[in-house]
């Protein structure tokens, strides 16, 4: 279950390319201001993963790349390309591979008013928190993703269409921000999506550090299916540790997961040899609610358990290990992973100085 | 698998939740925010971006070490579409990512 969301993005490269040569085109043929020169961003990593015996090598590069053009619009696009090594099954010796290059998103910001942003094009589904928050290597605790992710991401976890979301109220003891959008269908190799709509509102109070929020989204082809969310997010303001929780209900299937992790501030700061540790922790069950497997969960009731140590290099270098224990009534395993990230952020070229 | 598994997993969460945030309670020191009289504009400012930095920024993601002055306005505009920070977050994130 590598990195089983970019599965489903396995897409010719050469359209990849060109569509992610044409966002570069848009975004340089603009000049760029101090401060305001076009970014790219992202992360390569090597990751192995070791299920029921069988271990998967994984190596990726996840360019971002980020360009604002006059005072109030940003071109934003990011890419995932990888090379998948499995064993050939059969008991044939050797290693079968897999290569994809895919879009994850390519979308046009304008902010309109300081609580009124429009996007265009191809965007993350703004479902729950992991799909448009915590997917990029660079940024998650774990290899996999929760079994719960395909529940209201509308399949490919992107949408073509458009989107509307800012913050509805800012004051200092809390914020609610919103998200709605709608996309359409479409079969594009590069632009898969589902003709569906919803949106999520979230409420967050900075002197509690507590983060809640409320999803909703409808698929609106083929059968028409409706998908609730709710995540609550808790960080101690004083110490290094988080609690990251998410519900997700389908109308196949419903689950969740609860993640913490910790930085070990405590021995040294963040950025001593103890402090760059980071031990995290991921509890999640799924439940069916009949037996039409065809939301991505697994197709009968899990229970997983998964135990980490990160350790954070400097150089934003990061390792990953984990090992997890997954139950259900096709049969227990456990899954060894580790993995490296090396994250990169330089301007596309030499900015003008001010 | 049997529910007494998952009773133990979430137990272990629970003790490592509170471990975890004993053990920084007891190792060190809280920081205390305070006012400082002379502080200039520019010190509140940075304060400011700071704060807006944890509680927005870091919610997701650490901090990259180090980059180029002359993206810190395209990392804050991208910020304020991907976290929805108001007009006043995205000044005050500029000038602690730039000052």
């Amino acid at each position: 279950m590598l990195r089983s969301v970019f599965s489903l993005k396995n897409r010719p490269a050469a359209h990849a390319i060109r569509y992610l040569g044409l966002a570069l085109a848009v975004a340089t043929a603009h000049p760029g201001f101090a401060q305001n020169t076009p970014l790219i961003s992202g992360g390569a990593g090597f990751f192995t993963s070791t299920d029921s015996g069988n271990t998967n090598y994984l190596p990726i590069v996840e360019p971002l790349l980020a360009a604002p053009l006059g005072k109030h619009v940003l071109v934003e696009s990011r890419a995932a390309l990888l090379e998948s090594f499995s064993p050939n099954g059969g008991n044939k010796p050797g290693y079968n591979h897999m290569h994809s290059i895919g879009l994850v998103y390519l979308q046009g910001d304008y902010i309109a008013s300081p609580h009124f942003t429009i996007v265009g094009g191809y965007f993350l589904i703004p479902f729950n928190t992991y799909n448009d928050r915590l997917t990029p290597i660079w940024i998650g605790n774990f290899q996999d993703v929760p079994l719960i992710l395909s529940l209201g991401i509308l399949s490919s976890g992107s949408g073509l269409g458009g989107m509307v979301r800012g913050n509805a109220i800012a004051r200092n003891k809390y914020t609610i921000d919103y998200a709605y959008f709608y996309s359409t269908r479409s079969a594009n190799e590069q632009f898969s999506a589902h003709r569906g709509n919803g949106g999520r509102s979230t409420l967050y109070l900075p002197e509690q550090r507590l983060e809640l929020g409320l999803s909703y989204d409808r698929l609106l082809q083929g059968t028409h299916e409706n998908f609730y969310g709710a995540h609550a997010w808790w960080e101690s303001s004083d110490t290094g540790f988080r609690l990251r929780s998410e519900f997700a209900r389908g109308h196949h299937a419903q689950g969740y997961w609860v993640e913490a992790d910790y930085r070990m501030q405590a021995f040294g700061g963040a950025d001593s040899v103890i402090g760059r540790l980071e031990p995290v922790f991921r509890l999640q069950q799924t439940f069916r609610r009949d037996t039409v497997v065809s939301d991505g969960l697994p197709p009968v009731n899990t229970q997983r358990a998964d135990f980490g140590l990160d350790y954070n290099l400097p150089h934003n270098t990061r390792i990953l290990t984990s090992y997890a224990r997954q139950f259900s009534a096709t049969g227990d395993h456990n899954v060894w992973e580790t993995g490296i990230v090396y994250r990169f952020l330089f301007p596309a070229w030499k900015g003008k100085q001010q | 698998m049997s529910a007494r598994n998952f009773v133990f997993g979430a137990l272990v969460l629970v003790s490592v939740s509170v471990l975890a945030v004993a053990a920084q309670q007891s190792g060190a020191p809280q920081a205390k925010p305070f006012k400082d009289p002379t502080r200039s504009q520019s010190g509140q400012s940075q304060d400011d971006g700071q704060r807006v930095f944890k509680q927005n920024c870091s919610r997701c993601h650490t901090a990259p070490e180090g980059f180029s002055p002359s993206i810190s306005g395209t990392i804050v505009r991208h910020m304020r579409v991907r976290a929805s920070l108001s007009q006043h977050d995205e000044e005050a994130l500029l000038h602690f990512l730039n000052p």
